[in-house]
């Protein structure tokens, strides 16, 4: 007897599971580059998110006797993009705590995969940010001269500790906020204090070619959004009288701090971004205009992880807006006549 | 120069064509029974006039048009009328079907392949002709040719589109005839164009063929009247709709006929038909079909008198290897799975594509994570994830919102879905309970009256 189904009898050769792969791998570059400055806590920060969040999964749907899915591979990414997202200062319950309100109460109680509301790892970050702003802010790991003649005398030395130089060194960010200059191509390279995962543009940047060359991202969100963050970040400078703004400050701003890993990784989510085109144009322009606002107007020198979570918020008006028109119908979104 | 084609749509990864293109079309006589089903087009069925014990010949008309939408059928075999009766065929149901008992002679009515020259007829007469051949669209709908070509009172197309674009993966049935039976097609097509004096006749193939594109560039070299359009290779360039826009930029909706767009759209072998029914006074009695995928042992194209038993089919050109799980007639985009080969060949079967593994069963369907590849794939333009979404809830209202009637069920959504949902056969069931609603309020609202 063969088989019966409804047509297409062809499928590509695409899955979830391979589309999270995808990202885990994009991922790599900017994490590992966060391992080989910031040394084995970063790296055990890691891993310790990333299992929370894959243990947190199949704990509750196993409780729950829910069909588990954690070989889909979407809360390892929930776990790396949360990794990425932490100072390597951070005590070792912090990532515990984070995974769990990542994959508990914003994935999982909303329905699981495809149902949450908001980016889970960005949400447990801000939970964090808002709980225990002392650790996740105001302590940064010194970085010296990573990439000197003892390189690897360095990078050895990093992985054998625990204990961190706690120099509270401003990140590049807070720097540009203060009215300081930063040395551009060193934020670029990710020779600088901060998260992780952000510190590196380049390492960032590798991982976004990678994404949009296996078509697992379009560029048109993130480079939207990177854009539009540099505009409103000079209008809204001169709009509150700080003057013209500097290349050095307009630069300064996507090479450092959260805005071009937020960009990457997060904005991209296809659960809590639009799935309509127009949708994703404002979805990313809007992003861009709270990240400057924030940035320009906050008592943070962060905004782009807000801004993204309050764009999530907003996604589901925003996909009604903004609803394709139908081939051969005449009005916008309208029914067809 | 920019190609010609329409927006989205896919690329399937395999297009299976390489098994049977170059495969030159062979003759198949079949020696069993020959089934006709009275309902193989859309409209009305049509209505024997045949009773059983009558002796028919190869051409004769055993059922008339049963409406002005409905179609003759004729028999390709000659024998004795065996039974009226339900049979099985290609959807999978019982339908009342007409059996001949084939003798094997093949004997002929006495006008059978005689020619005709169209120019002394009327468009009363070739309207006339192609409706008591039988003629449907081949491209799989199966809609009456005479009914497609009666135009309305001062209305005329300025198009009239052959659709080579045979878009669908494996099927090459129309690539061969293009290749083997150019002048045939051009001669039908003239047909078209002398009922039609203000319209141009376009050749629109996909360029993954340019041995046709060739050949028949150099046959229409001369003519000014017909020219061929060349058009990117892309599923569903062949879909009415999205043919039409890459040829003239004009776009219709499923509220539409392609002549709203001035444009008539023949498929090649419709076209055909229309020739052979035209000039060689012989009626649609014949297919070309290709059977095809890595299930059967010899891959071919083969012209196949309707009526066949496609097992029977299968058996004369090499049969199936081993037990393939899937069995579908037509391409794998739209095409229908069969649960048993024993079914008739119909005017619109073009194809018997044998599957060792069945690529849907392999995937269970998983939450949709919203990734908007079935937007970017969607030709009509919609939002599948979310018709998906008010399909499987029954909200019927929001699934109509959502423009869902406007659905060809081309299945690019399906294709390209990493969640492996189950679209296609959603948006089908949606769409059947929404005419079936409509139906029920205008039967409600007439009753009323």
């Amino acid at each position: 007897m063969t088989n019966i189904s409804v047509s297409p009898h062809v499928r590509s050769g695409l899955s979830t599971s391979t589309v999270m792969r995808d990202v885990a791998i994009a991922l790599m570059p900017a994490l590992l580059f966060g391992v080989f400055v910031f040394g084995l806590r970063a790296l055990i920060i890691i891993a310790i998110s990333a299992v929370t969040c894959v243990l947190t999964e199949y704990v509750y749907e196993r409780l729950m006797k829910l069909p588990v899915t954690v070989a889909d591979g979407s809360a390892l990414v929930t776990g790396l993009i949360l990794a990425m997202n932490l100072p390597s200062t951070v005590p070792f319950w912090v990532p515990v705590m984070g995974g769990v309100f990542a994959i508990l109460f914003v994935k999982q109680l909303f329905g699981g995969i495809g149902q949450n509301f908001m980016n889970p790892a960005l949400a447990a970050r801000c939970f964090l940010i808002i709980s225990f702003p002392a650790m996740m802010g105001g302590n940064w790991q010194a970085v010296g001269n990573i990439f000197g003649a003892d390189a690897f005398a360095g990078f050895a030395q990093r992985m054998s500790t625990l204990t961190v130089d706690a120099a509270s060194a401003a990140t590049p960010l807070a720097v540009l906020q203060g009215g300081g200059e930063v040395d551009l191509l060193q934020a670029f390279l990710g020779i600088h204090s901060g998260c992780i995962g952000e510190t590196s543009s380049l390492a960032i940047l590798i991982g976004a070619v990678y994404m949009i060359a296996r078509g697992v991202i379009s560029p048109r969100i993130p480079a939207v959004f990177v854009g539009s963050a540099v505009v409103f970040a000079f209008l809204l400078n001169l709009l509150a009288g700080n003057g013209v703004p500097s290349v050095n400050y307009l630069v300064g701003q996507i090479v450092s701090g959260g805005l071009l890993a937020g960009a990457v990784f997060m904005a991209t989510d296809y659960v809590t971004s639009p799935i309509t085109r127009g949708g994703q144009w404002i979805y990313a322009i809007l992003l861009g205009f709270l990240t400057a606002l924030f940035r320009v107007f906050g008592s943070s020198a962060e905004g782009a992880s807000y801004a993204i979570i309050i764009g999530n918020t907003l996604v589901p008006l925003i996909e009604r807006v903004t609803m394709p028109c139908a081939f051969g119908s005449s009005h916008k979104g309208g029914a067809v006549k | 120069m920019k190609q010609r084609t329409f927006r989205h749509g896919i690329h399937p990864a395999r297009d299976g064509k390489a098994y049977t293109k170059d495969a030159p079309i062979q003759e198949y006589r079949p020696t069993g029974e020959a089934v006709y089903p009275l309902s193989q087009h859309i409209g009305a069925p049509a209505k024997a006039i045949v009773a059983v014990g009558d002796e028919v010949k190869v051409g004769q008309m055993i059922a008339e048009p049963g409406g002005f939408v409905s179609a003759a059928i004729c028999s390709a075999v000659s024998g004795k009328v065996k039974a009226i009766e339900p049979r099985l065929t290609v959807n999978g149901r019982k339908s009342p079907a007409i059996v001949i008992d084939n003798d094997g002679a093949f004997t002929p009515i006495p006008t059978l392949g005689e020619e005709r020259d169209p120019a002394t007829l009327s468009n009363e007469e070739i309207l006339t002709i192609i409706r008591d051949a039988g003629i449907v669209g081949q491209g799989g709908a199966g809609f009456p040719t005479h009914v497609k070509l009666t135009m309305k009172e001062g209305v005329a197309p300025d198009t009239v589109i052959i659709n080579a674009a045979e878009c669908e993966p494996y099927l090459t049935s129309d690539y061969r005839l293009m290749l083997e039976r150019p002048e045939q097609l051009l001669s039908g097509l003239r047909v078209v164009l002398q009922m039609f004096s203000a319209a141009r006749g376009v050749i629109a193939i996909e360029n993954n063929k340019p041995e046709a594109i060739r050949l028949l560039n150099k046959l229409t070299a001369d003519n000014a009247r017909i020219s061929v359009c060349p058009l990117k290779t892309k599923y569903p360039q062949g879909g009415e709709r999205m043919l039409i826009h890459a040829v003239t930029g004009r776009d219709i909706n499923s509220k539409k006929l392609p002549i709203d767009a001035g444009c008539v759209v023949l498929n090649v072998s419709t076209t055909i038909s229309i020739y052979q029914a035209v000039c060689r006074q012989t009626p649609l009695i014949s297919t070309v079909m290709t059977l095809t995928g890595d299930g059967v042992n010899t891959p071919c194209n083969v012209a196949v008198p309707v009526g066949t038993d496609q097992a029977e089919l299968m058996e004369a050109f090499g049969g199936l290897k081993g037990e393939p799980e899937k069995l579908i007639s037509g391409g794998p985009m739209m095409g229908n799975a069969m649960t048993d080969l024993h079914v008739p060949v119909v005017k619109a079967s073009s194809s018997i594509l044998a599957m060792m593994q069945d690529e849907v069963a392999q995937w269970d369907p998983s939450p949709c994570i919203r990734c908007g590849r079935c937007v970017r794939a969607c030709p009509s333009r919609l939002v599948p994830a979310m018709m998906g979404k008010a399909a499987d809830a029954g909200d019927l209202t929001a699934f109509e919102g959502l423009n869902g009637m406007e659905c060809m069920e081309c299945g690019c959504c399906t294709y390209v879905c990493p969640a492996k949902r189950r679209l296609t056969q959603s948006f089908k069931f949606a769409k059947n309970a929404v005419n079936a609603a409509r139906r029920r309020a205008k039967e409600a609202a007439d009753a009323k009256k």
